[in-house]
């Protein structure tokens, strides 16, 4: 047991780590490390020009999408040694929260259902930042139960006609291209009449608009279709195969495991080390101690997961359902370490002013973006279900609709 | 980077669990449990030949030499089985402060005895209630004598030899404790069993009256011998823990697939789902963190306290977590004392007290994590 790389992983690192040492926006590398969830944003800078620029250095330098083949942008890397980019990027990779579900998501499933040309054409472009693509899954209708959508997909000749509404859609406001989910026939089972296509986000009849959050900030969008056209040639899979398509996608969601996932203990542990109390440092009271130690074990015991699962990639193990655990278990957290930070403030835990802000600021952003934590990519209950269903085995739940044709299903829950 | 047990662990680990489930099921854990017997002496003698209870422990001391990340995975099946032996006073606690503080003579003749299964050592230390602390130790030494009550301790009442803590200064410093070797079967010493919340793991008073002892390490260094010995119980304790933690989950699992009610398997209704999710999340975290002990303990790494203490308390709450949880789940039958859920609960509450209390370990993990961040 040990936690060495292996002579080759030794050697990508150090090229890995001279290239960013090089290369990487320094300027920027004290801010980044601050940020904490809810609170990215760099002084006198656009953070998306950056983050941009960032990628494009990255792609020319052959440093883009490590785990993608070559011919696409990518660097047909190991998932070891994109594992090792991570840890080396350290907070320059928050840059990178703009391109993780192109790069993710909708990258993986072009290269698994596209074209070879539109291959060619799309995804070196996508790998380099210089095209940001989303992706047009959930509806007010369809969340959890992705195949309750409704936005309908209609043949015109060489064309599709699609009517509709998305939402939640993460980066709609700058995303260049999409990857749509709909209805293409009503009359059968919802799982069997979806169909995805991929689509030009400046089209004709595609209205964005972004939703303001709890926490003020907009990075989430609502997105209209109104008979916004798609050629037949952009369908990815076959008619009414889209729920397959899709669970190809959301399976690579998956793979994105090493990136770690933010607790907010780090942050409360450098709070509670400064904080005086009445009674003293707020770290020698003995109820602080003992939450600060609670949390203390979460933290390790997903840091140590996460290790345990890269020894597995590292052995060319996949990633299993198990590392459904960061997110549930980070998400909460989150949250609850954000309320006591304020709690231990007293009164002046409401206060957010620039004078405030180092103390209270940080906490307050952090409670009000964790709630989405603890949503986006699967709730906690769906990712329960995913750890009592597909680790331990437990039967699944029971689906009342699932052999019903889907125009049929019932839509208002009170009669 | 390889964060795991190597094959040949792995090996050891599904040996250990093989064995144990043939020489330990639930029935020999009762016939302790109901007082028939104050351990299983014939799975005693088997971990012996098994070589178990000398894994850790070098072959120039008669053990095998292997190791401790050894000892961690025999730990972890030794919890899971539950089995009532008196595995971690001997091995964690007795044979680690001697490895660590004993003479080349005080390891001859020992150590070759716990190997094969002749002695069974503990450690006296606490003096009614309390957690571990220099202060809480009254009992004194003096001209080679020991003079005191310890209480409670494990496996007192079938122990051959102690490690006992006792008080050699008065300066009010952590150097005024100081260890001893004790042989309880020289006279000296009155051995009162109690009862306790645990049947499976006897629980013991220990009077000390002119009981001649021999010094275990230098006078004054009692204290920090104890820290490092406890550190190191931690995290085996903790694979003890974690192995009991995944056991009650298996069973709460098991029992929510073959338990019908409205028609539907029990496991199929999300909020019994949902608990044995969470169950599983304590415990693969527990498991996570004990894993970072077990690497700190093999290479004596100088991260090991505060790994041990994150171990100890992950390893804490995800068994008392499981085994309160496997209750609910079987519902009015895992009440019932024919069923083993009572058993792994009983087990998860005692040997969360063994070797200080959780608050204790709290309050420890947040000392030694301010002292890596001042450094």
């Amino acid at each position: 047991m040990n936690f060495d790389d292996t002579p080759q992983e030794a050697a990508f690192r150090a090229e890995a780590r001279a290239w960013i040492g090089a290369n990487a926006p320094k300027q920027y590398e004290e801010e980044l490390r601050k940020s904490s969830l809810g609170r990215t944003q760099l002084t006198g800078a656009n953070i998306l020009e950056v983050a941009k620029a960032w990628q494009k250095k990255k792609a020319d330098a052959g440093w883009a999408c490590l785990h993608w083949p070559k011919e696409y942008g990518g660097r047909g890397s190991t998932p070891i040694e994109r594992v090792i980019w991570q840890q080396e990027e350290g907070p320059f990779g928050k840059l990178s929260g703009m391109f993780i579900i192109g790069h993710g998501m909708c990258g993986p499933t072009m290269m698994a259902f596209a074209g070879e040309e539109q291959k060619r054409k799309y995804l070196p472009p996508l790998a380099s930042g210089e095209k940001v693509w989303c992706q047009l899954f959930s509806e007010p209708a369809g969340g959890s139960d992705v195949a309750g959508l409704r936005t309908r997909a209609e043949k015109n000749g060489d064309d599709w006609i699609i009517n509709g509404q998305k939402i939640w859609t993460s980066g709609a406001h700058y995303s260049d291209y999409g990857i749509l989910l709909t209805r293409t026939d009503p009359n059968v089972a919802k799982h069997k009449g979806l169909t995805m296509f991929f689509l030009d986000m400046k089209s004709p009849g595609v209205e964005v608009r972004p939703i303001k959050q709890a926490s003020g900030q907009s990075d989430f969008n609502e997105v209209y279709f109104t008979d916004v056209k798609i050629p037949d040639s952009q369908r990815l899979g076959a008619v009414n195969d889209g729920w397959n398509v899709s669970l190809t996608t959301l399976m690579n969601e998956r793979m994105s495991i090493g990136a770690g996932v933010s607790t907010g203990f780090p942050e409360l542990f450098e709070f509670c080390n400064s904080l005086m109390l009445e009674d003293g440092p707020a770290i020698e009271d003995r109820g602080v101690r003992s939450k600060l130690a609670n949390w203390a074990v979460k933290a390790s015991g997903l840091k140590y997961t996460s290790m345990r699962a890269i020894s597995a990639l590292s052995k060319g193990d996949r990633p299993g359902p198990e590392n459904s655990i960061g997110k549930l278990v980070a998400g909460s957290m989150v949250q609850d370490v954000a309320m006591y930070a304020l709690d231990l403030q007293g009164a002046a835990g409401v206060l957010s002013g620039p004078e405030d802000a180092e103390v209270a600021g940080k906490f307050q952003a952090m409670l009000l973006r964790a709630p989405g934590t603890r949503v986006e990519g699967g709730t906690d209950e769906i990712m329960r279900n995913i750890i009592a269903e597909r680790v331990l085995g437990l039967p699944g739940d029971i689906r009342v609709d699932k052999d019903v044709p889907f125009n049929k299903i019932p839509t208002k829950g009170r009669a | 980077m390889n964060f795991d047990f190597s094959d040949d662990q792995k090996q050891m680990r599904d040996a250990a669990r093989k064995f144990l489930s043939e020489q330990c099921p639930p029935k020999a854990v009762r016939t302790v449990l109901d007082g028939k017997a104050a351990y299983d002496k014939e799975l005693w003698k088997g971990l012996a030949e098994m070589g178990f209870l000398g894994v850790a422990i070098p072959e120039q001391f008669g053990g095998a030499g292997a190791g401790h990340l050894e000892l961690c995975v025999i730990a972890e099946e030794m919890g899971r089985a539950l089995a009532p032996v008196p595995f971690s006073s001997t091995v964690y606690l007795a044979a680690e402060a001697i490895l660590i503080a004993g003479s080349d003579a005080q390891k001859q003749k020992w150590l070759p005895k716990i190997a094969s299964g002749e002695a069974i050592g503990t450690l006296a230390l606490f003096e009614g209630k309390g957690n571990p602390s220099p202060k809480a130790i009254k009992l004194t030494a003096s001209g080679g004598t020991l003079n005191g009550v310890k209480k409670p301790v494990a496996d007192g009442a079938i122990a051959d030899f102690a490690v006992v803590a006792a008080r050699t200064g008065s300066t009010g410093r952590d150097s005024d404790i100081s260890l001893f070797l004790v042989d309880l079967k020289a006279g000296g010493v009155e051995v009162k069993s109690l009862t306790n919340v645990d049947p499976t793991r006897g629980q013991a008073e220990l009077t000390f009256k002119n009981a001649k002892a021999e010094p275990l390490g230098a006078t004054g260094d009692g204290w920090s011998i104890l820290s490092q010995v406890l550190d190191r119980a931690a995290v085996l304790m903790a694979f003890e823990q974690v192995g009991g933690a995944d056991r009650a989950l298996e069973m709460g699992r098991d029992y929510a697939l073959d338990r019908i009610a409205f028609g539907r398997p029990i496991g199929s209704f999300q909020a019994v789902k949902h608990m044995l999710a969470d169950m599983y999340v304590s415990a693969t975290l527990a498991r996570s963190n004990c894993y970072y002990g077990a690497w700190a303990l093999s290479t004596n790494a100088s991260e090991l306290p505060e790994a041990a203490a994150a171990a100890r308390i992950s390893a804490t709450q995800a068994f008392q977590h499981c085994a309160k949880n496997n209750i609910q789940v079987h519902g009015g039958m895992g009440f019932t004392w024919e069923f083993d859920c009572h058993m792994y609960y009983r087990r998860a509450n005692a040997v969360a007290l063994g070797l200080g209390s959780l608050s204790y370990w709290e309050d420890q993990l947040i000392d030694r994590m301010r002292k890596k961040n001042a450094a």
